[in-house]
């Protein structure tokens, strides 16, 4: 069934008739991060007003993979099991070198997680559920559609932000201004930053199609299939996943020198798919003609306005790194902004969001880009490897694994950055929680509903956790007078090892290990993570 | 760039017969091939990056002269 696009209704902004008090955060574009941002802020207590020019979800479902952090993410956000429901759950990759298959994986073989490797889901769904569930929050989400923003000026304590509406132009203030306006940032070009990186020029034919039948061979298989030179579109590459309503998705590359219109004419389009799922009836949903870059920003925090999500950072879709990893910088940001404002940090913290952000953008853009390079050859030298790597591919696999169809987005590891506290652990300072199911007397639970949103202190097996008014702890089999679980089948102890501490972030990353912790290390890791030893700040 | 140790002697004769031999009768085009085919799986055999980044390195440099 195809979307039903109803469009967001608008509403006169008081800005219009009279001058409205300098708002805490001005949120500039309602795409995935810019509603995931005011959501994360939101449930911080932190207001934010949201202006987007337009009125109605992603036209076309765009992204469809989120990953298992991304889902983990949107759990603390309150739409992570909407989504999980929602969307097609897959786990298995097959690649084809023409008709044969070569190789397969098996991305979570793992049980003992609340969230899998990867759903599928369009991303208009994600819109629509951020859309509901930032209306749950009517006092502290001001959330405007046909709001463009036409103007800002950064006056070093403030922004000053110019608005285009229907009934005309008006003018907020705001102490930050959070630019979620997508790849074509208009806030970015306003600024005259420089956007630079790789640009591919093959370009790609992106359909969603519906249809009954799967078109999946005979049985209707929710995996994700990619062919390197397919009889169906020789000399390419194909990718065909599944979405949820009968909804499928196919990547077709095209040539470099393509006409992009004409390629996605309904009569140029309809030949091509019928290669791939034969007579099966299908309709096409949505058809668009992409060409892929790999870029980003040098610096995503300019004093007061920092960027977000495709602003700040665009990557081919090739290992669905593009929203997944915007929803990471949501993660990072959300909690930070909302200690500086509360005067619980020094602004300085916010710089730590670029450190590791662009980090994780660097990792996102060279595993993007790696793939994008191996699905397009370039020269005849580049393409006699990946010919002859495809070859050894068929029983050799060391070759299967060079094959690089999209590196999946996994959690970026913000190992020995400022805010970590030095320390060697199973999962080391930096990295995001592994998920483990734990149960209690009072019903069973999963680590990452446990840590997730505040600073919080577990302890591993035998460790005893020090009194600490200001930070929440839990235990994992021990007995104490803080909340204590079982790990469901010894899952947890597994995953992080017996008798030692762990101090989360509010996301959900590990800051500092302890064995044992006392209550000053703890304290002095959870103020380090909060920016004390931050250059400027430190005495 | 490195200067390596020989370490083909005495048997050096053998291999570069056993190379050019493997070569015969395949056109230049599956000689390619075949090259690139040998070096991901010597690659896979040596299985150190730092080493085969050296090799590609001191491999490039006579290229660039
Ligand atoms: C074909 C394709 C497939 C993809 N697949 C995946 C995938 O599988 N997984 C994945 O994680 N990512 C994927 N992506 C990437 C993903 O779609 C983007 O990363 C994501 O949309 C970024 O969200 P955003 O909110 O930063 O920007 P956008 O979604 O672009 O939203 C920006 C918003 O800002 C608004 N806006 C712009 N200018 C103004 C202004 N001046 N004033 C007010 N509002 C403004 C726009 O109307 C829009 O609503 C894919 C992308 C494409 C194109």
């Amino acid at each position: 069934m195809a979307y039903d696009y109803t469009p967001f209704p608008y509403v006169a902004p008081p800005g219009l008739t009279g001058t409205e008090p300098r708002h805490a955060v001005a949120i500039v574009g309602a795409g995935p991060i810019g509603l995931a941002m005011a959501v994360d802020l939101a449930q911080r207590g932190i207001r934010s007003v949201v202006l987007d020019d337009n009125n109605v979800v992603s036209v076309g479902s765009r992204a469809i993979c989120w990953s298992k952090r991304t889902l983990e993410i949107f759990d603390r956000l309150g739409i992570g099991q909407r989504m999980l429901e929602k969307g097609v759950t897959w786990k298995v990759g097959r690649q084809f070198y023409g008709d044969r298959e070569v190789y397969n994986f098996d991305l979570l073989p793992e049980d003992g997680h609340k969230y899998p490797a990867f759903i599928n889901l369009q991303q208009y769904y994600v819109e629509e559920y951020l859309v509901a569930r930032a209306g749950e929050f009517p006092e502290l989400i001001d959330l405007r559609f046909k709001n463009k923003v036409v103007g800002h000026q950064d006056k070093g304590d403030f922004v000053a932000l110019q608005i285009e509406t229907p009934d005309g132009e008006y003018q907020i203030e705001a102490d930050y201004l959070i630019a979620c306006d997508g790849a074509g940032s208009a806030t970015r070009q306003r600024m005259g930053l420089e956007f630079s990186g790789q640009t591919f020029e093959e370009q790609f034919l992106i359909a969603d199609i519906e249809m009954e039948q799967s078109p999946f061979g005979d049985e209707d298989v929710p995996e994700r299939w990619f062919w390197f030179d397919p009889t169906f579109h020789p000399g390419k590459s194909a990718l065909l996943h599944m979405q949820p309503d009968n909804i499928y998705r196919i990547d077709l590359q095209l040539d470099a020198d393509a006409d992009g219109k004409a390629e996605a004419a309904e009569d140029k389009v309809v030949p091509r798919i019928k290669a791939i799922v034969g007579d099966k009836p299908f309709k096409l949903d949505w058809v668009s003609v992409y060409k892929f870059r790999c870029i980003k920003l040098d610096q995503m925090v300019h004093n007061r306005v920092i960027f977000v999500g495709d602003s700040a950072h665009v990557v081919s879709p090739f290992g669905a790194r593009g929203g997944n990893g915007g929803i990471q910088d949501v993660d990072n940001l959300g909690w930070k902004l909302a200690a500086v404002l509360t005067d619980n940090a020094p602004a300085s913290l916010i710089r730590t969001y670029h450190q590791e952000r662009s980090h994780g953008a660097a990792e996102n853009i060279k595993n993007s880009s790696r793939s994008t390079n191996f699905m397009t050859p370039k020269t005849p030298i580049e393409a006699l490897f990946r010919a002859e790597a495809l070859t050894l591919a068929q029983d050799q696999p060391f070759a299967q694994k060079l094959l690089n169809s999209g590196r999946l987005s996994v959690p970026c590891s913000l190992e020995g950055m400022d805010l970590q506290t030095p320390g060697t652990a199973q999962v080391a300072p930096g990295r995001a929680l592994i998920d483990a199911p734990l149960e209690s007397e009072t019903g069973s639970s999963w680590l990452l509903n446990e840590v997730q949103g505040q600073f919080t202190l577990v302890g591993f097996g035998d460790v005893v956790l020090p009194d600490l008014p200001s930070v929440r702890r839990i235990g994992i089999n021990q007995r104490a007078d803080y909340p204590c679980f079982t790990a469901t089948n010894g899952h947890a102890i597994r995953r992080y090892g017996s008798g030692k501490a762990y101090l989360f972030r509010p996301d959900g990353h590990v800051c500092a290990v302890f064995d044992p912790p006392t209550e000053q290390s703890v304290l002095a890791a959870r103020a380090r993570a909060l920016g004390a030893e931050l250059e400027e700040n430190a005495a | 760039m490195s200067i390596a140790p020989d370490r083909l002697s005495p048997d050096q004769d053998d291999f570069y017969n056993t190379l050019i031999q493997a070569h015969e009768g395949l056109s230049e085009a599956q000689s390619h091939a075949m090259n690139a085919r040998l070096i991901l799986l010597m690659a896979n055999r040596i299985g150190d990056l730092a080493v085969l980044t050296d090799l590609i390195e001191t491999a490039r440099s006579y290229a660039d002269g």
